[in-house]
């Protein structure tokens, strides 16, 4: 039990805590305000910034030049994409090392996360010329497939944690109702792991959203995503304060919302089943 | 649980993704070992040549080499400082009881969400930027003058940005281990006459070594191939002062079409990785077992 | 039909023999339990019966035919686990129908059989609570019912009482008494306990260490048992044991006597000690008896309203036609 602290306590920490969770958040608060201001106002100082006129023409000014949607729907086919393959092959090898592990299961589990150590700058360019000579290059599928390989580790490793946690018994249980291992995986475990499958989902959705290495240099225009799509405004329009944060804005806000409102889980699947 | 029927379906079941992240290691690996000892142009194609342990001379004979491997190590060993620490301090503030705690955790969570172009791009230009940047304007209102962050310390700024990226991360992590804690082993440590500082010191940080851990393995993974962040600010500069080796190799790969060059770079930067990766899965492997 | 013959079968795990060659046969319609200390193999026994784990040699025949190498879903088995393994995501009606889901039956003919099975274990009220929301009373017969719609040849249950608390062991032990009496289908039961193995059984397996120690009805466990081990193990409280010059007296390397055969005089006996702590359960009292020179203490069972006292001088004097013989190697002698 918590005991009780005395109110001028309480509210001592609570202003040290709101002081230092708005400090950090300043940066994307104060992106979202400079959107709203015309270029001539963003460059003044912060107090002027706050009291001048809110325009939304920024907004418009984006859109119309780089078609946001084009690379907003590039982001999510891309993210969701690689996610649910990733889960489709994740899923039966979780399977496999939670439930019959053997002497090598925690070897292999070890080795599928140091791929994940692989600079991916070290194996860039024989991937640049395999992605040019296939003609995967500046494609949705191309990256759908690298991003899932990216993440797949992560993945399997997420669901191995959750999967653990399930009573074997209850497996055992449904292998003696006469259920085959399609029924026993389809409906007794992954409805019974539904809740670290959500995590597992939010948390590779925001990564590969948020991937930067790949979708920079696999890219052109076709497939590039927001993160191409940003990085587009960073030399010369970096210096037109109003639009690049209003670009940035968008690329963000989804996932953002999809954070916010998915906390709980994301805490849950950011700890990587490793702290309870 | 384990009849022969489920231990040859287990094998099967592991297999599509055993076999993918084999090819994934593999394939790529030996071209780019390959790669590593031609003389390979892209701006000249049809010259490839053998050429031995060309490249890797000239790789590791470049000054920039050697930049690249103390600014990768700076980046992730201060990264990694400030988050850790920073995140034990938030985590034990918020751990507090305070008003709107949900709140504020929303708004201590959101940079990890943030894709590192932006936060790159929004730190360089609204906040550092020497004419029109906040600090700029602070700078100017207390009558000094502006600091240049992102050409007199380049790297220091880098490692400011990502930091702000990773810190929720950390905090987060740090936060639940914390919560976890059975408060009866305080109070015994409390009755047993410990002041604050040991009880934090005896008791809550060993709690945290578990998650402390898992902190330094997941963000060394990504730290050490921080990209994006670089090539939006500074490009490397001034300079090769802020060049890691992800960078380096880009660089020389794709910017001057040199593959051998670059998979060399490659070879070595995977060497290094292995290195430290050899390091971190000693430390998880008994620290995430028990 | 449930017939279940056990021939030479052996389990190991790795270089480890945790059941050495054994034969048993259990009969259709027979309630069986295996009871032994934790670790002695009785859950691995049952779960080479019921094909959760592969044998290592030898054969499982279930009804004349080889079982040996049938996966579980085709052994015509069902069973009840110790953790009730219930599906969390499901309602009660959805467990219970689980298996015949599997089995491909109507839809119409999953809720005859579930309202029926749900009717005999009074879960009707409940069929549509998820587990979490059930007493622990309630999920071991929602893990009943599953068992019982899949018409099994035999049941199987894995220590199905040891999460219940002391009051709902004794009635669910009654239950599924009478469920046998009802079904006359066979039972094959796992437990430590030696009270349910006495009070359930039809016949009863004492296993150590993967052995078979003995087989045979309660009383004939309680009457003869055949060693040291199945002796001490069966009736409560433990049967004493007496070596030395007493046991020499009976021409035997030991002797047992249960506390039940000793008589308590306070003027005069056999043996003479002095009482230690004394256990009040109303009906009885035990007494364990110290200084008798004979074992460390010997625990007898005394009318419920005796009036002794710690430290108070007794006589013991065992009944002696029930004094159990044993041999150096802890073997009975007849």
């Amino acid at each position: 039990m918590a005991r009780a602290v005395t109110p001028r306590r309480k509210a001592l920490t609570t202003a040290a805590a709101w002081t230092v969770g708005v400090l950090i958040f300043f940066p994307i608060l104060w992106i979202v305000i400079l959107s709203f201001k015309s270029e001539g106002d963003a460059i003044r100082t912060p107090i002027e910034v706050l009291t001048s006129a809110w325009t939304a023409e920024s907004y418009a000014t984006v859109q119309e030049r780089s078609d946001y949607f084009k690379h907003f729907l590039n982001s999510v086919t891309i993210s969701v994409g690689s996610t649910l393959l990733g889960l489709v092959i994740a899923i039966p090898a979780a399977w496999s090392m939670a439930f019959v592990p053997g002497r090598r299961t925690k070897d292999v589990l070890m080795w599928m996360l140091s791929t994940k150590m692989l600079p991916p700058v070290g194996v860039l360019v024989p991937f640049y010329l395999m992605f040019r000579d296939f003609g995967l290059l500046d494609t949705r599928s191309g990256l759908v497939f690298v991003l899932m390989m990216i993440n797949l580790p992560i993945i399997i490793w997420m669901l191995y944690t959750y999967f653990k946690e399930i009573p074997a018994e209850i497996l055992e249980a449904a292998r003696m109702d006469g259920a085959g291992l399609r029924e026993e995986i389809l409906y007794v475990l992954t409805p019974m792991a539904v809740p670290g499958i959500a995590s597992t989902v939010l948390l590779n959705i925001i990564l590969a959203w948020n991937e930067a290495f790949w979708t920079l240099n696999l890219t052109a225009a076709k497939a590039a995503p927001l993160t191409a799509f940003i990085a587009s405004y960073s030399s010369p329009e970096g210096l037109f304060y109003a639009k690049l944060s209003a670009a940035s804005t968008m690329a963000i806000a989804p996932i953002l919302i999809m954070g916010w409102f998915s906390q709980k889980q994301l805490v849950r699947g950011l700890t990587f089943g490793a702290v309870k | 649980m384990a009849t022969k029927a489920s231990r040859s379906a287990a094998r099967l079941m592991i297999s599509p993704a055993v076999i993918l992240l084999l090819g994934w290691m593999i394939v790529p690996l030996a071209m780019t070992l390959y790669f590593s000892f031609l003389r390979y142009n892209l701006l000249m194609p049809g010259m490839e040549e053998w050429t031995g342990l060309t490249n890797y001379r000239f790789f590791l004979t470049d000054p920039a080499f050697f930049d690249a491997i103390w600014n990768t190590l700076l980046l992730v060993g201060g990264v990694l400082l400030i988050t850790v620490t920073g995140g034990i301090l938030l985590a034990l503030l918020l751990d507090q009881p305070i008003w709107g705690q949900g709140v504020v955790r929303i708004l201590v969570i959101a940079p990890f969400f943030v894709m590192p172009t932006v936060s790159a791009l929004v730190w360089k230009n609204m906040f550092m930027n020497p004419v029109n940047g906040i600090f700029a304007h602070i700078a100017k209102a207390l009558g000094l003058q502006p600091y240049d962050f992102l050409s007199q310390a380049p790297l220091a700024s880098i490692i400011w940005i990502v930091s702000w990226q990773w810190l929720p991360f950390a905090t987060l992590i740090l936060l639940t281990a914390l919560q976890s804690l059975d408060s009866e082993q305080l109070e015994a440590a409390e009755m047993d006459g410990a002041p604050p500082l040991k009880r934090f010191w005896f008791i809550v940080l060993p709690h945290l070594a578990r998650a402390i851990t898992v902190v330094i393995l997941i963000q060394t993974i990504f730290l050490l191939s921080v990209f994006a962040e670089i090539l939006v600010t500074t490009n490397g500069g001034p300079g090769t002062a802020s060049t890691n080796l992800t960078y380096l190799i880009y660089v020389q790969s794709l910017l001057q079409f040199d593959v051998g060059g670059g998979s060399a770079g490659g070879v070595v930067a995977i060497v290094l990785a292995n290195i430290v990766a050899i390091f971190l899965m000693r430390m998880i492997g008994k620290n995430l077992d028990a | 039909m449930g017939r279940i013959t056990l021939d030479k079968v052996t389990k190991r795990f790795g270089e480890v023999e945790v059941i050495p060659p054994l034969d048993l046969t259990i009969e259709d319609g027979e309630f069986v339990v295996f009871v032994g200390p934790s670790g002695c193999g009785k859950s691995t026994l049952l779960r080479l019966i019921a094909g959760l784990e592969d044998v290592s040699g030898g054969q499982i025949r279930i009804d004349g035919t080889d079982a040996t190498a049938v996966p579980p879903a085709k052994r015509g088995l069902a069973m009840v686990f110790q953790s009730y393994a219930l599906y969390p995501h499901m309602s009660v009606r959805k467990n219970i129908a689980f298996p015949l889901r599997m089995a491909g039956l109507s839809q119409a003919e999953q809720d005859r059989k579930v309202e029926a099975a749900a009717e005999v274990l009074n879960l009707t009220p409940y069929l549509d609570r998820r587990p979490g929301q059930l007493s622990g009373g309630q999920r071991q017969r929602v893990a009943i019912g599953r068992a019982i719609v899949r018409e099994p040849a035999a049941f199987l249950f894995d220590e199905p009482l040891s999460n219940l608390d002391a009051a709902l062991r004794v009635g669910m032990r009654l239950e599924i008494s009478e469920l046998h009496n009802r079904l006359k289908t066979t039972m094959v039961y796992v437990t430590h306990d030696q009270v349910e193995a006495m009070t359930m059984a039809d016949k009863i397996v004492v296993l150590q260490a993967g052995r078979v120690e003995q087989v045979g009805s309660p009383l004939e466990l309680y009457r003869a048992p055949r060693n040291r081990f199945v002796a001490g193990f069966i009736g409560s409280p433990r049967m004493n044991f007496i070596e030395g010059a007493e046991a020499a007296a009976h021409g035997a390397h030991a002797i047992g006597i249960r506390p039940e055969h000793i008589a308590v005089s306070t003027t005069e006996g056999a043996w003479r000690g002095r009482v230690g702590v004394s256990e009040h359960l109303g009906s009885d009292t035990f007494f364990h008896v110290t200084g008798t020179g004979l074992a460390d203490a010997i625990t007898v069972r005394a009318g419920g309203e005796v009036d002794l006292h710690h430290g108070d001088a007794v006589f013991l004097t065992p009944e002696a036609d029930k004094i159990h013989r044993f041999d150096r190697e802890g073997a009975r002698i007849a």
